[in-house]
């Protein structure tokens, strides 16, 4: 079987999403779809799902055109797709889910959940995915949930299964298995359509790559002939620097101390085990993990958002444990939260007033009770610039802008104080490409400013790549502190599932 | 402003709805007329219905000091609605924080022999205090228990109204030789000017410079938005709460101080009823204004023009209802009709949407109100 889509265009007011897009996909391949944020990949696959009716151009299946006007006319096609959000009901089982539309039932009309238990034990088992069909959503990882997803998909018999992101919100691990389902339901002969913007992931899974920019099928590679930077520059249209660009660092005096920290969640869990470090200027410290390990607290604890439980945390030699957020910023102390929207930007006001939103009281921008709008008026135009922040006017909301420079902003606003410590928490999680080498670039810039930096992340790549000094945290205790330089991936890893280099003392 | 004049021409366009929809009960109510086949004579009554509203509202001077007076604490108490919105807090006690400005400001008002140059401003500086006194309890109870204040709020009504019943009868409140719930009068140097003093003494004409302060309120809440830290700050936490504590601010004060602000509007409506229109207080001084006035925020899409623009035309359409029911048969009630379409088809953009074919996004109408969950 054989999907085609030939000549899409799709245009909205002011932009044209798809320009004119040929991609076609067979049974038993997987096609990985790429590029940046707002490329017009999601509104592609909204008119392969019927969601969107094309302006120009059809989709054909084994050359017969196609006309869908609701994504049930792509379903009964035989088109299945796994959304990034997933669409569970928390409070019900997994066989619930499952059937929930398509529901088996029994003779006088009533839902006849063994049927359904059984429809899920079997797809679960064919394709190796290891479901329990009575296990509530609302307990299950996030992993195990798009599994159920994709047994939903696979219930209604999809012959092209489209992924959009699906690996955006599991832990390594997690993708390793994501991928070995990709394999077996290519193997039984289904196609399968990965969306993504991770370049390594689609070299590793795809068979044919298929890379879009500004709504146009710009390139086409295999991956066994192509190389990431290839890709990376079809995506922004240059050539990216992958590998973060950057000196020997000459790290000066502890400049963060942490010690003894702990962090207990209200229902008594240590989260964050007596942890001890300290981050010296002029260098980048990188904190690994895999996600829950207890990072986001350490950085809640350290910013001021948490109480600690014990320990205490120093900047420059003066205590800072029992200080507000404000007192910690006035300290010299910058924080890029890890979760923008909900944490680093208030999205519905301007990208001016997010400009200040840590800011605002400083004598620079207020004077008493009044706002200097007009200082801060000019002093965003002039971020706007320096941050390389892509817009054409300051006073739009935030929300108007794309991930990638969402987070610009807050990097601009946090790093162009006069700062001592930097702490980064997922800097570049959800941005292309062209951004995460700003963001990278802008951290590094830092650093050889002798500020001291600690940056978070759950990508390896990141960490190993940007950081003079890698820690990895395991079950909220540092269980490692090594030389990114000295240690492979390989060996992080196995640090990241719990076990510790030879000779090395427990934080 | 873009924005503004969407927002703007969009609240015009739900009045229209909502005039054309009552068009249609009007006429049915003139059941006789339509029974015998005399559509000419229902017609003739819904236009004598809708000339009778604007007459009422705007077609002489009495009419519009009759809107003004209607305005007046409607656009107070919105304005209490408005804030508190802004700051992310539903704020349903305007009643409850009028009844405490009314009492605050009565007791100023009887209890002191002053000149009026000092005598009005401290009564209603009293009402104002008053108001945010009350209006901070909420504040506090959300900031130190995370108990919502649209439960409190609305518990806090029951109990400032039942506190007011109860002070009116007291020796200090009640009006000699009365047994209800009365006050007695406030001195006559407390009392706020008429609005119209200019015009002799027409004792029709019941506006007062109450309007004159709810105008002042209104440019202060705007101040208080765009030039002010405060107002940042508020903004900041309405919108996004975590954010706003990332950056530092002190969200659980704000709380405090954004229903102490929207309580202190509040207390200026009911100090205004009692110093401007009333010259006493009784139980029914807030009547349903602290709920029309939620009404009136949400019409106003809670920015000071938008609340000011939408208590002018409830006031309006009060004063013209009373006009409409001595015109014609049509009850007064049929207002309070409009009211809720008006407030539907607000609630309801994509229904005015296609109505009007208006194109482009909903949104661009901005959500009115979110859930009060959030």
């Amino acid at each position: 079987m054989k999907f085609e889509l030939r000549g899409i265009t799709k245009r909205f007011p002011g932009i044209v999403a798809n320009d004119s897009v040929d991609l076609e996909v067979s049974t038993g391949e997987v096609l990985a779809l790429i590029g940046e944020n707002g490329a017009g990949k999601s509104t592609l696959m909204n008119v392969l799902y019927g969601i969107y009716r094309p302006d120009e151009g059809e989709l054909r299946i084994d050359g017969a055109p196609q006309h869908f006007s609701s994504p049930a006319d792509a379903i009964a096609a035989g088109i299945g797709m796994v959304h990034q959000h997933f669409m569970l009901v928390p409070v019900m089982t997994v066989a619930e889910n499952v059937v929930l539309g398509v529901e088996p039932t029994g003779r006088f009309g009533s839902l006849d959940i063994n049927e359904a238990r059984r429809m899920v034990k079997e797809v679960s088992e064919k394709y190796n995915l290891d479901l329990d069909p009575d296990a509530i959503i609302e307990d299950l990882p996030v992993g195990v949930r798009q599994r159920v997803e994709i047994v939903k998909v696979l219930m209604r018999d999809a012959k092209i299964v489209v992924f959009d992101e699906p690996t955006a919100v599991l832990t390594p691990s997690e993708i390793l298995e994501f991928f070995e389902i990709v394999r077996s339901l290519v193997a039984a002969g289904r196609g399968v359509i990965f969306i993504t913007h991770k370049l390594k992931e689609a070299l590793t899974i795809a068979d044919r790559i298929n890379v879009l920019r500004r709504g146009k099928v710009v390139g086409e590679a295999i991956p066994k002939k192509t190389t990431e930077s290839e890709i990376a520059e079809m995506m922004v249209g240059r050539a990216v620097q992958l590998i973060v660009n950057k000196k020997q660092a000459v790290p000066g005096e502890a400049m963060l101390k942490v010690d003894n920290l702990s962090v207990v969640e209200p229902d008594g869990r240590t989260v964050v085990d007596g942890v001890s470090f300290e981050v010296r200027t002029g260098e980048i410290v990188g904190i690994a993990g895999v996600q829950g390990n207890g990072q986001t607290e350490l950085v809640e604890a350290l910013s001021g958002m948490r109480r600690a439980a014990t320990g205490s945390i120093s900047i420059a030699d003066r205590d800072v444990s029992h200080d507000s957020p404000r007192e910690r910023h006035a300290a010299g102390m910058a924080h890029i939260p890890e979760d923008r929207q909900r944490q680093g930007l208030v999205t519905e006001m301007s990208i001016m007033e997010n400009l200040v939103l840590t800011r605002y009281h400083d004598a620079e921008f207020s004077s008493g009770i009044r706002m200097k709008w007009d200082v801060a008026k000019a002093r965003s135009n002039e971020l706007v610039a320096a941050y390389d922040i892509r817009t054409n006017d300051p006073s739009q909301p935030a929300s108007t802008l794309s991930g990638g420079n969402q987070q610009k902003v807050i990097v601009a606003r946090e790093l162009s104080r006069d700062i001592r410590l930097a702490v980064a928490a997922q800097p570049t999680r959800g941005i292309d490409v062209g951004s995460i080498e700003y963001v990278h670039a802008q951290i590094v810039k830092e650093r050889d400013a002798g500020v001291a930096v600690l940056v978070v992340s759950t990508e390896l790549d990141e960490v190993m790549s940007l950081s003079d000094r890698v820690l990895v945290m395991y079950r909220g205790k540092i269980v490692a502190d090594v030389d990114p330089k000295k240690v492979s991936h390989m060996d992080i890893g196995l640090y990241m599932a719990g076990s510790r280099p030879a000779g090395a003392a427990a934080s | 402003m873009n924005e503004t004049l969407k927002s703007l021409r969009f609240t015009f366009l739900a009045v229209i709805a909502a005039l054309f929809v009552s068009a249609f009960i009007i006429v049915i109510t003139d059941i006789e007329a339509l029974g015998d086949g005399n559509f000419g004579q229902a017609f003739n009554t819904l236009g004598t219905a809708y000339w009778g509203l604007f007459k009422g509202s705007f077609g002489s001077l009495r009419a519009i000091s009759n809107t003004i007076t209607g305005a007046t604490p409607l656009l107070l108490a919105g304005l209490a609605v408005s804030s508190a919105f802004k700051a992310g807090l539903f704020n349903i006690g305007a009643t409850g924080q009028m009844l405490a400005g009314a009492i605050t400001g009565l007791w100023v008002g009887f209890a002191f022999q002053l000149p009026p140059i000092i005598h009005v401003p401290f009564a209603l500086l009293a009402a104002a205090v008053g108001g945010a006194l009350f209006g901070a309890i909420p504040g506090v109870l959300k900031a130190r228990t995370g108990a919502h204040e649209v439960i409190t709020t609305i518990m806090l009504n029951g109990i400032a109204g039942f506190t007011v019943l109860w002070l009116l009868k007291t020796e200090l409140f009640k009006r000699e030789g009365r047994d209800d719930a009365i006050s007695k009068f406030v001195e006559d140097s407390a009392r706020l000017p008429k609005l119209f003093w200019f015009m002799g003494k027409r004792i029709d004409l019941l506006a007062h410079t109450g309007f004159i302060v709810a105008l002042l309120a209104t440019f202060a809440f705007w101040w208080l938005l765009r030039k002010t830290t405060l107002g940042f700050e508020m903004q900041a936490t309405g919108f996004n709460q975590e954010a706003a504590r990332y950056a530092g601010m002190k969200t659980k004060s704000l709380m405090v101080v954004s229903m102490a602000i929207a309580g202190a509007f509040a207390g200026l409506a009911g100090g205004s009823e009692v110093l401007g229109l009333y010259g006493y207080a009784s139980g029914t001084v807030a009547g349903d204004i602290g709920f029309d006035a939620i009404a009136v925020a949400l019409l106003g899409r809670s920015t000071p023009i938008g609340t000011l623009v939408s208590a002018l035309l409830f006031g309006a359409l009060q004063a013209g209802g009373r006009q409409m029911q001595v015109d014609t048969d049509v009850p007064i009630d049929l207002i309070i009709v409009l009211r809720a379409l008006i407030v539907m088809f607000i609630a309801a953009p994509l229904l005015v949407k296609a109505i009007f074919r208006v194109k482009g996004d909903a949104k661009a109408f901005g959500q009115t109100f979110r859930g009060w969950g959030g």
